[in-house]
């Protein structure tokens, strides 16, 4: 089941908070002694996605283990704008170790916790999505195959970021990165690439696997406390829009995550041991249009001149995107 | 070997948590949110002035007493307005750009009868001021400006010609609109803060009885009481009756005689009112004759609708060429281009029993010819924007001031009036108080909001308002209006949705608690504009940082 909606006739729906609202129904950030796990002063870029998807990804956790946490975190952006020596933003329990083994390291703390009879501290690892589908991949997987008792969080940004915006196997087809440069012909990010781990992570057949966005606060909170009831392998996967890679308006970090999952391009759903077990439907198509257009990573698709060609071939993307996970209310997956 | 322990390099590296904070972010900005109070568009919309979003902000709460008293501050007649009203409010609503606008007026009638049935009354604000003011005419307007006035402390005596008070809403408004009971409790309500009322007394020189009263100032809201003529070329026996005499004579119990076919000259809402109340007297056909198109028609819609529900039939473009027995002829119109009626000379006779003119009202100015400094232009009382006289210490407002014709206006002109009226017998210069900006659709963001099309308050079946002066339109239960209440978008004005304390990538909204709103962290706030453009409401501006 996906977040039960708190059906209000104003806003609570959506919205972060609600004054009429049961304080215990309230959301985890609408409470003014949440936990911050990751505070002020860090030094995530002006309207940085990553930071708010990891305070709501880990202020959720908390309230859901009772502040029994440790946090694993692979090198990225996370990492260096949270921790720069000697400053840590952190009020959790938290680990680095290297950039491509976060997913080995969480499973090692899991089962010294579990050797030592703490099962009832629980794991988090988290990384972006370099650290995710690329470099960590291989311990990611062996991480779900064995079923360690981890929740694996990929904070998706769709690039090598920190880096200098280098493409990942996460860069849409069409983007522009430093890598994926725009010339003559070529469209960017080529079509044709890529992987959604989701997917990936639903064919280890793991008891958990759900995708989220920082533009739904209540969805994402109610998955990680989702997952954190369950016990193995689990595995998040946020869309964090980027305003430095993307290209795009700091005040516009969360109408990106909203737009991409109402072009139906990013899906938002559940899965249990394989299974699509919910998703939330769209609410308010917009075309990828919408969505792209608010980007200069995709601005080459309009300026100089306008490439429908490859406009048409993003719609496709979304187009089967909603097709395949049922994004519109009637359709079933 | 101990010393080689020492210099060897750390397993690891362990930081305190949240020392980031010494690190101020705050420096980055180039923008900062600042929260805004905008002006809500009902508000702006609303002829008494009443603060409609505030009070619908306690309604949402249930804490109806509280949206009442906030409600009172304005307006002395939530019951009466919450039917009466034609919600300018709800025209200006900006959920009609979502779903339709919410249902102000229905809010507001159950806020008011929940007041009647709990007894609730409101006291004066200010100490007994010693100042004596004369308030002549008992109608909206009168008895606004003496709530007010009482309210602020003035000792107020009303005089009014009729044998009881109330002014066209117990004359004029048909009882399937306004039941009387419900006019009774309202201005009982009223008299009991201490205001004299002196039925039977028509004030023929204002001077004098200013003088013999001890009154320091005046306030004449006696309306506009006499019906306009027209010409009306009409045979001898043509039976001709004007509006206001019709509903007046139906006000006191009459039942004036206007036979099965009943033609209504006029388009205003007295048109809707007396053709309505045509059909509830046993009229088969009333027909309302009207010189324009609908759209040009000054009545309001709602009437309009309503009238044509239960039977009225409406012949726009067309004019009454001759009134004779039993008959009328009417004549086409057509609109030239300055958009004005001119005949055409195509002809019809349509049978009638009687015509009733409703073409406008007009001022009595008999009582006004004789008063230095008072001066009437196209039937009305001349008044500044202050709504005195060109006699100090004399104001006027309602319609026998302006051409606003609503009771909704001449409640909101009484308060202006009592609130001038209080600062010239004080001494005081009242500022206007600084312009406010409009909370503008456009500055919405309609997402947060959820799916809720409006509540319809019910109304009585067609085939029992043909028959019946009962009321039309029924009130809202509890659960509905708290519904209705909750459509409200509160544009403009923070309502504490926790958007922009959720939201922020800094942690720098501060959060200071119920009814306090938030504050932002200087120190953190990178500027990024996430709050301001998540703002479901549109109360945050972003202003650029002096550099």
């Amino acid at each position: 089941m996906a977040v039960q909606r708190v059906k209000f006739y104003q806003t609570g729906s959506f919205a972060v908070g609600n004054r009429l609202l049961d304080p215990a129904m309230r959301s985890v950030q609408a409470d003014p002694a949440r936990t911050n796990a990751i505070t002020s002063g860090h030094r995530a870029c002006c309207g940085c996605g990553e930071a708010l998807g990891a305070r709501y990804v880990l202020d959720a956790a908390l309230r859901a283990t009772g502040g029994k946490l440790v946090t694993v975190n692979a090198t990225g952006c996370l990492e260096v704008f949270s921790t720069p020596y000697p400053e840590s933003a952190w009020q959790v329990a938290w680990l680095h170790s290297l950039f491509g083994n976060a997913p080995a390291v969480a499973a090692g703390v899991s089962a010294a916790l579990r050797a030592k009879g703490r099962s009832d501290i629980r794991v988090i690892g988290q990384a972006g999505d370099g650290g995710t589908v690329d470099i960590g991949f291989g311990c990611l997987s062996g991480l779900f195959e064995r079923n360690d008792d981890v929740l694996f969080v990929c904070y998706d940004n769709q690039g090598y970021m920190n880096t200098g915006v280098q493409r990942s196997g996460a860069t849409p087809p069409g983007a522009r990165t430093a890598t994926t440069p725009v010339e003559d012909q070529t469209p960017g990010n080529p079509f044709g690439q890529g992987k959604f781990v989701p997917l990936i992570a639903m064919a280890h057949e793991i008891p958990y696997v759900a995708t989220a966005t920082i533009a739904d606060l209540r969805d994402l909170e109610a998955k990680v406390e989702r997952a954190m009831q369950l016990r193995g392998a689990r595995y998040l996967h946020v869309l964090v829009p980027c305003p430095l890679g993307w290209g795009s308006d700091a005040s516009d970090t969360i109408r990106l995550a909203r737009l991409a999952t109402e072009s139906g391009l990013f899906p938002v759903f559940e899965a249990e041991h394989g299974e699509v077990t919910d998703v939330s439907p769209i609410r308010r198509r917009v075309p990828v249009e919408e969505y792209l257009r608010r980007q200069a990573r995709f601005r080459h698709l309009f300026e100089p001149t306008r490439r429908d060609d490859l406009i048409t071939r993003i719609q496709a993307r979304a187009d089967a995107t909603i097709l395949r996970f049922g994004l519109i209310d009637g359709k079933e997956a | 070997m101990a010393e080689s322990s020492a210099i060897r390099p750390p397993f690891a590296i362990t930081l305190p948590p949240a020392t980031s904070r010494s690190n101020h972010t705050g420096a980055w900005r180039t923008e900062r949110p600042v929260y805004v109070d905008l002006l809500p568009p009902c508000v702006n919309a609303c002829p008494a002035g009443e603060n409609v979003q505030r009070w619908l902000y306690h309604a949402e709460e249930r804490d109806y007493e509280a949206a009442w008293r906030e409600l009172m501050r304005d307006n002395p007649f939530p019951a009466i307005m919450g039917r009466v009203c034609y919600h300018p409010c709800q025209t200006a609503c900006n959920r009609a750009s979502l779903d339709e606008p919410v249902g102000i007026n229905a809010v507001e009638r159950f806020l008011g009868d929940e007041a009647l049935r709990r007894g609730w009354t409101v006291e004066p604000t200010e100490p007994d001021s010693g100042y004596r003011v004369l308030v002549v005419g008992a109608g909206p307007a009168g008895l606004s400006a003496a709530y007010h006035l009482r309210l602020l402390g003035h000792a107020v005596v009303i005089r009014d010609a009729s044998p009881q008070a109330g002014g066209l809403m117990r004359y004029g408004i048909p009882t399937y609109r306004l039941p009387r009971d419900i006019l009774d409790l309202e201005l009982a309500r009223l008299l009991e803060l201490g205001i004299d009322l002196e039925l039977g007394h028509r004030v023929d020189d204002l001077p004098a009885e200013m003088a013999e009263g001890g009154f320091d100032a005046a306030f004449l809201g006696i309306g506009a009481q006499i019906s306009r003529r027209a010409y009306l070329p009409a045979g001898d026996s043509a039976r001709i009756l004007d509006a206001l005499s019709v509903l007046r004579t139906v006000a006191d119990g009459g039942a004036p005689v206007l036979g099965r076919r009943v033609v209504v000259y006029g388009g205003g809402n007295t048109a809707m009112d007396v053709a309505r109340t045509a059909r509830r007297l046993g009229a088969t056909d009333a027909l309302v004759i009207y010189r324009r198109t609908r759209e040009k028609m000054p009545a309001a819609d709602v009437e309009v609708e309503e009238a044509l529900a239960e039977g009225v039939r409406i012949r726009w473009l067309s004019t009454i060429a001759y009134a004779g027995e039993n008959a009328v002829t009417v004549e086409r119109m057509r609109l030239d281009e300055d958009g004005r009626p001119q005949p055409t000379g195509e002809l019809e006779e349509l049978p009638a029993d009687s015509v009733v003119l409703a073409i406008g009202q007009a001022i009595d100015p008999s009582i006004l010819s004789d008063v230095d400094g008072i001066s009437v232009v196209d039937g009305l009382v001349q008044v500044g924007p202050d709504f005195m006289t060109g006699r100090a210490g004399v104001f006027a407002g309602g319609d026998v001031a302006t051409n606003d014709r609503t009771v909704t206006a001449a409640v909101g002109q009484g308060k202006r009036a009592a609130q001038s009226i209080d600062a010239w017998l004080r001494g005081r210069v009242t500022a206007a108080p600084p312009p406010r900006r409009l909370a503008t659709a456009d500055r919405l963001n309609p997402w947060y909001y959820a799916d809720a099309p409006a509540a319809v308050a019910p109304r009585l079946a067609v085939p029992r308002r043909a028959s019946t002066f009962d009321e039309v339109v029924q009130g809202l239960d509890e659960a509905t209006a708290v519904y209705e209440a909750r459509r409200c978008l509160s544009c403009g004005n923070c309502f504490e949705c926790d958007n922009c304390y959720g939201m922020c990538p800094d942690n720098a909204v501060i959060k200071l608690g119920p009814g306090r709103r938030y504050t932002i962290d200087l120190n953190y706030c990178k500027g990024c504009g996430i709050c301001a453009a998540e703002c479901p409401c549109g109360a945050i501006d972003m202003v650029p940082e002096q550099t």
